[in-house]
């Protein structure tokens, strides 16, 4: 445990990754408390997602260290699956198990890493399911789904580990714009039920208004972080202002 | 020599060979599925060390004739004390080749299964081992459906190859019933017919499984 982390429940410091000649992330550090959501902006290929897998080493970060209540994430002694099944992860293109109905996505967790039994991790997924409102479709397949449908199952599968906090990458980009709605509505609830979360993300309607924090990424840098009033109305840094202007410009201040 | 000779009463005996044949076969199959699933997640996610000796045993068996596999099997081995029966010599051989080949198409079904799948796993928290028995091989299994029936139905025809070792299988039986009768045409067509029967009740079975197990959005496309 270190100093000043007590009350985080996540810590990252220093984090660097390159990718052969590219280094993607130079050095990021940030905190996360309990029941915070912190969206994390800044233009494509700015390592963004890069951070968010090196979080829970999906991506295995070259230097830096993480932890998660104060248990160091980046140890080699650590058992990485279990720290993993804390963690909840949502995909851009939601990668749901395509062998598996929504309820099967679902309890899959639950059953095989929770060890839970079956009956009750089929009443817990099918809970999930009516949660982000999809319990009608429990028993169809991925490809009988929409977009906004999937990435809702694939948020519920996230919620029935019980996480401490969930990573969201991009959970929109690869939505038509009409069923962008429904995902943002249930991250919304989320976020108000108190889930502590990470999300990275284009929507600054959202971002404004969930975010308890906002992140501003750029070359693998944090190049300015605060609360969402200061960087949209006052930020201090010129790139921060020129990003904000050009990508209200392309997806609207819209979603409330 | 004119007509068509054949009697009824070799038609027990051609049983007797019909059902030796499912017997290698079935043997054999199963054999190979298991080596062969085992071969293919060797070479996906092996790692050097176990990937290249899986790769060279593919390339062994696929790339010398079965016949010869079959004689090192059977007159082969004894020179080092292995003495298998004609039965186990025709399995053994018949379920080495074919653990190639299957490798070979669960790999490509392997690979088939998306990227995001494997991570998607991971994120939860399984292990590897996890992730590829109940995430990857659920999938790969469905999409190698078509490609691992022609091998089976390959098979069930290859193994007429047993007759030369003296087992009386299908091809066996007819070829003593035709040296005694001299019957050759006759007893060929016949045991032909037989093949035929079997290679149609196989590829109408599998062809049955592949819809009970089909998944939407998985499996080969343009199936009906």
């Amino acid at each position: 445990m270190r100093e000043g982390t007590m009350d985080a429940l996540l810590v990252v410091e220093d984090i660097h990754k390159r990718y052969g000649k590219e280094e993607v992330l130079k050095g990021v550090s940030f905190q996360l408390r309990k029941g915070e959501t912190k969206v994390i902006i800044g233009p494509s290929g700015t390592g963004k997602s890069t951070l968010l897998r090196c979080i829970n080493r999906l991506t295995e970060p070259d230097r830096g260290r993480v932890w998660l209540e104060g248990v160091e994430v980046t140890s080699r002694k650590v058992d990485i699956n279990r720290i993993r099944a804390q963690i909840g992860f949502v995909f851009q293109d939601f990668n749901l198990f395509t062998h598996l109905t929504a309820l099967g996505n679902v309890r899959l967790g639950p059953m095989r890493v929770l060890g839970m039994r079956k009956e009750e991790a089929t009443k817990l997924a099918q809970e999930e399911l009516a949660r982000v409102g999809l319990a009608d479709k429990a028993d169809a397949f991925p490809a009988q789904l929409s977009g906004g449908q999937q990435q809702r199952v694939s948020i519920a599968r996230a919620l029935a580990m019980n996480p401490k906090l969930i990573l969201f990458d991009e959970p929109t980009s690869a939505l038509d714009p009409e069923l962008i709605g429904e995902v943002l509505e249930v991250m919304i609830q989320l976020a108000k039920d108190g889930m502590t979360m990470i999300v990275v993300t284009h929507e600054m309607g959202f971002a404004r208004s969930v975010a308890d924090e906002i992140i501003f990424m750029e070359k693998g840098v944090i190049v300015e972080q605060g609360p969402p009033a200061q960087l949209f109305s006052a930020p201090k840094h010129p790139r921060t202002a020129e990003f904000l202007s050009k990508i209200t410009e392309l997806y609207g201040g819209t979603e409330e | 020599m004119t007509g068509f000779y054949f009697e009824w009463s070799f038609l027990p005996k051609l049983a007797q060979g019909l059902l030796l044949t499912v017997e290698i076969t079935a043997a054999c199959i199963a054999f190979g599925f298991v080596l062969g699933v085992l071969l293919a997640l060797g070479r996906v996610y092996g790692g050097r060390l176990i990937s290249i000796p899986c790769g060279i045993y593919i390339h062994f068996f696929r790339g010398t004739p079965l016949l010869t596999q079959l004689f090192i099997v059977y007159f082969g081995l004894p020179n080092w004390g292995i003495q298998l029966s004609a039965f186990l010599s025709g399995v053994l051989a018949l379920g080495l080749n074919t653990a190639a080949y299957q490798a070979e198409y669960f790999r490509g079904a392997i690979q088939a299964v998306k990227r995001g799948q494997m991570m998607a796993a991971r994120a939860l928290g399984m292990s590897r081992v996890q992730a590829i028995f109940h995430v990857i091989l659920p999938q790969a299994f469905r999409i190698v459906i078509p490609s691992w029936s022609n091998e089976l139905i390959l098979m069930l025809k290859y193994s007429s190859i047993v007759y030369s070792i003296a087992l009386l299988d299908l091809m066996g039986m007819g070829k003593r019933i035709a040296a005694r009768n001299f019957n050759y045409f006759e007893v060929f067509v016949v045991v032909a017919l037989f093949y035929l029967v079997l290679v149609l009740a196989l590829s109408q079975s599998l062809r049955w499984l592949e819809r009970r197990v089909r998944v939407p959005g998985l499996g080969a496309p343009g199936l009906r």
